[in-house]
This record gives C-alpha cells, structure tokens and sequence, in this order.
C-alpha cells in the first residue's frame, strides 16, 4: 500500500515535471525562437560588421580591422555626434522646462478637467509623427505663416526652416508629451501636505519648490528628459526634413552610410557609438533610481 | 490652496504650441488656391485630388495589410510568451529580450533587420516590414497582457486543475478569457503603432511596396502641397477619432466595474 503510492507519487512527480517543460516549450518556444531570429540576430549583425571592412562596391569584406572606430575619432564624424549630443540635450531642456510646470498644474486641476488636460498632452503624440513633422514646416517655411506675422510687428523676416532653432522646435513638439507623463505621474503622487508643511515652517515658495517638491519628483524628471533624450538624439527624420541638407545628426550619417555611401561596417559603428550613449544614460538612471 | 497663477503662461503656451501647428494644417487643406501661404477660401478640392491619388490608395492598402498580418502574429507570439513569462519561467534575461524592442532605437533595429534579410539572403516586400513590425509588436503584446496576468485570479486555473482538467482545457476556458481584455489591447497597440511606423519600413520595404508613411515622406520632402495637407488632416481625424474613443471606453469599462 505504502510503496504503492510512494510509486505512484515518484510517477506523478515525473508527470509533472514532464509537463512543466512541455509548457515552457509550448509557452516560451515560438516567441523566443522569434525574438531571437529577428531582434538578437540582427543585433548580433550590427554589433558583428563594427570589426569588418567594407567591400569596394559595397558589401562587407570579413577582414578584422580597427578602422571604423578609429574614423569614429575623426573630427569630421565627432563633430556630428556631439552636435547630436548637444541639439537633443536643448530639446530635453526645453522640455522640461515647458512641461513641468504643465504637469505641475495638470495634477492640481479638478478630476474631471483632468483627464480632458492629459488627453489633449497625448492627442497630438498618437497622430502620425511625420504629419507632425510636416505641419512645423507649414507653419516655418519661406513667407509663411510666422513670418507674415513676425514682419507685421516689425520683426523679420527671417529665415526660420532649416536651421538648428526648427530642428530643436520640431524634437521638443514630437517629444513634449513623454516629458509631461512621467512629470505629471510623479507630481501626483506628491502628498500636499508636504508642501503645506514646508510653507507653514516659513518657507518661500522657491524654497519649498527646490528642497522638497524638485528632489521629491526626481524619479519623474529622470525619466521624462530619458524619453525625450533618447528618440531625439537617434532621429533622422526631424534633421532632414527641418534642419534641412546643412546641419545632420548622428541618425541621418548612419541612415547615409547603408542607404548610400553603402559603408554597412561603418554605420555599424556609428550605431553603436548611438548604443554606448543611450547604455551610459540608462545606467545612470538605475543609479539615481537607486540611490532615492 | 493658493493657485500659482504665474505658471499658468507656460501650461497656456504648451497647449498653444501643441495644437497651433495642428489648426493652421487643418485650415490650410481647405484652401481654395494652391499656393501654401495665403487662404484665398474654402474649397473641398484637394480632398477630391487625395482620392483619386493612386499612390497613395496603394500605400494605405499596403499599411493596412501589413498592420493586420503583423497585429495576428504578434497576439499569438505575445500571448504565448506573457503566459509563459509569467507561469513558467523566472528568467531575468527573458525579461530583458522582452523589453528590448521597446527600449532599442528604431533606426537599431531597421538596420539589423536589413543586415539580416539582405544576410539570409530574403527578398525585400511587404512580408520583410511585416515581419519586422511583429518584433516590437510581440513585444507590446506580452507587456500588456503581462499586466492583466499579474492581476488574474491564479485559483481558478488551480481548481480547473484540480477538477481534473487538462492543461489545454484549462488555457483555453479558463487562462485565455480572462486575459481576453488585455490581448484585445495589446492587439490594438500593435496595430496603431504598425499604421504608424516609419523607420524600420523605411529600411525594411521594397521600393515598389512602400507603405503610407513611406509614401508620406517621399511628398513632403518635396515640400508644401495642398494635397499632403488634405491627407493630414484625414489621418488627423482618423487619430483622434480612436484616441478619444478608446478613453470614452475605458471609462465605460472602469464605471461598470
């Protein structure tokens, strides 16, 4: 009787143990073999042809070589990554500096007015990006419309598309919602009390601002400048289409280099240098998430 | 509470300019002569020109093929996978190729997948884009369905067990309607971000199958047209139609609950 069961238990243990991993197969097999054949081997790729010659007429040569890095290091090239550094860095400030005070009162307003507030942040974000994009130009180009206004009250005209100011414009106006979420997220969770408390002890309202509401939404203005870092400093189409043919950023060299200077092992490289970027940004983000 | 009144300059100019650039677009497509600058009346005209456009009849059928093919395959992948995920596995590293596709810049993962077709050596077309749009759709997918398990009941796929179901009974009446809100969402996410995506088309398509936001790009770097405005302000239209539905129902939902 005991040993019977003692049998039949070892029997239902293996069972058990033999369906467990028929579902881990059955659950995880074709999702994994899918993320694995179309995100980490095409990875692999990028991260594989940064070692590798370019072929003469295109192409890759599997020769290893140190020479995509080291024209990574060519001022020609740096000068374009740190204008990239430096556009997306004006955006997010700018942002910020918009979108907080937005958030600020977004999550003071009543319940109701609310929502209708966050869904008109949002409304714009879920309609076509380069529909975005193209309405700035409307609005900037030639003798528009801004500059049919500007020249009315005795300012220009001036040129307004295609510079660094319409290229920073139209980052900020695809990026401004993904500042004000996690801003207002933040803020709303912030106890009022808090504040009251800071006031009653005699506080200035700048004072009360900067030592307890500013450190106590870290974690959102972290994360709002990272959402707005990120895309902005990887885009290629804003430059192009605003910024005209005269100033690109990292995105248009790499979008050049397979599309047609057809240098695969170099825009490799430039993609990585994208990659390393962002990686160092987001671990400093887990490093200030762990430190509040 | 004292209300700040002087933070009310920047929350009015952000919604100024959110939405300026929105209006002047709108207002431009009805625009009765061609130039981009000056309004000379209303006229519906350029909307007749949008719908006798061929190229752009053919983008949109080839976004919506895509979007659709793209929106099964990621349900099925990302079903599975948050289910797994979440019941069998308590792998760190599976979370993180998860999460990739989210956080991995678009133009990264368009130039991988190019590497990769043009490596296996697979003809580009509608197929490549859709393949691709499967990668970061499966990935939304299992994120928001991963959402709606954590918060499932687990004791009833126990007593559906313990009833002497089998595990296939079990996932399909009991695991699979209870996640049914979640996949439906995560099903319309990917379907709005593939209508939507640009950069990963733009590296993944053929030149003769261009999908509608590649056929919107190669018109507006031509400049201003009062066609281009037209088709705008329909997409516009479009967006916000389901943006505004889709809060009307989640607050239907969220009251009846």
């Amino acid at each position: 009787m005991t040993g019977s069961t003692v049998v039949s238990g070892a029997a239902a243990a293996s069972r058990s143990r033999r369906s467990r991993a028929l579902g881990r197969l059955v659950f995880l097999g074709p999702g994994l073999a899918y993320l694995v054949a179309f995100l980490l081997i095409p990875l692999a790729l990028v991260l594989g042809y940064t070692v590798f010659r370019r072929g003469r007429f295109g192409g890759v040569v599997y020769e290893v070589t140190g020479e995509n890095f080291t024209r990574l290091l060519d001022p020609l090239y740096l000068e374009v990554v740190l204008g990239s550094l430096k556009l997306a860095t004006i955006a997010t400030v700018i942002a910020l500096l918009a979108g907080y005070p937005t958030a600020y009162l977004i999550a003071r307003l009543p319940r109701r007015w609310k929502t209708v507030a966050l869904v008109a942040i949002v409304l714009p974000f879920w309609t076509n990006f380069l529909v975005r994009v193209y309405a700035w130009i409307v609005l900037l180009s030639g003798p528009g419309l801004l500059n049919g206004a500007l020249e009315k009250i005795g300012l220009g005209p001036y040129e307004l598309l295609y510079g660094q100011g319409a290229i920073v414009t139209g980052l900020v106006y695809s990026y401004l919602p993904l500042m004000v979420l996690p801003l207002y997220a933040a803020i709303e969770r912030l106890d009022p009390q808090l504040r009251e408390a800071s006031a009653n002890l005699g506080a200035s309202p700048a004072r009360t601002f900067f030592s307890v509401t500013l450190p106590l939404t870290r974690s959102g203005v972290v994360t709002g400048c990272l959402f707005v870092f990120v895309p902005s400093f990887g885009n290629f189409i804003v430059p192009e289409l605003l910024g005209g043919g005269r100033s690109i950023m990292v995105g248009n060299l790499i979008r050049d280099q397979f599309l047609k200077a057809r240098d695969w092992p170099f825009g490799s490289t430039l993609a990585l240098a994208l990659l390393a970027v962002l990686i160092v940004l987001l671990l400093l983000q887990a490093w200030s998430a762990r430190r509040a | 509470m004292r209300k700040p009144r002087l933070l009310y300059v920047p929350f009015w100019a952000t919604y100024l300019f959110l939405y300026a650039p929105i209006v002047v677009l709108v207002a431009m497509s009805f625009n009765s002569g061609g130039s981009p600058y000056s309004f000379d009346g209303f006229s519906l005209k350029w909307y007749g020109e949008l719908a006798g456009n061929a190229e752009i009849r053919h983008g949109l059928v080839n976004t919506l093929i895509v979007a659709a093919g793209a929106t099964a395959l990621s349900t099925v992948l990302g079903t599975l996978l948050a289910v797994g995920m979440a019941r069998h596995s308590r792998s760190k590293a599976l979370d993180a190729i998860g999460v990739l596709p989210a956080v991995l810049p678009d133009l990264v993962l368009g130039i991988g997948l190019l590497m990769f077709y043009v490596w296996v050596k697979m003809e580009l077309g509608l197929h490549s884009v859709l393949l691709a749009h499967a990668v970061f759709g499966t990935a939304f997918v299992a994120a928001v369905v991963r959402t709606r398990l954590a918060h499932a009941d687990t004791s009833l796929e126990e007593a559906s067990r313990d009833l002497g179901a089998t595990p296939v009974t079990t996932f399909f009446r009991i695991t699979l309607p209870q996640l049914a809100p979640g996949i439906a969402a995560g099903a319309l996410l990917a379907f709005t971000l593939s209508v939507d995506e640009f950069v990963i088309a733009f590296f993944t398509s053929a030149p003769t199958e261009p999908t509608l936001p590649i056929v919107i790009y190669s018109m507006v770097r031509f400049g201003v047209t009062p066609e281009i405005n037209a088709l705008a302000t329909v997409l516009l239209a479009v967006s916000f139609t389901v943006v505004i539905a889709a809060q009307r129902m989640t607050r239907l939902t969220e009251s009846l609950s």
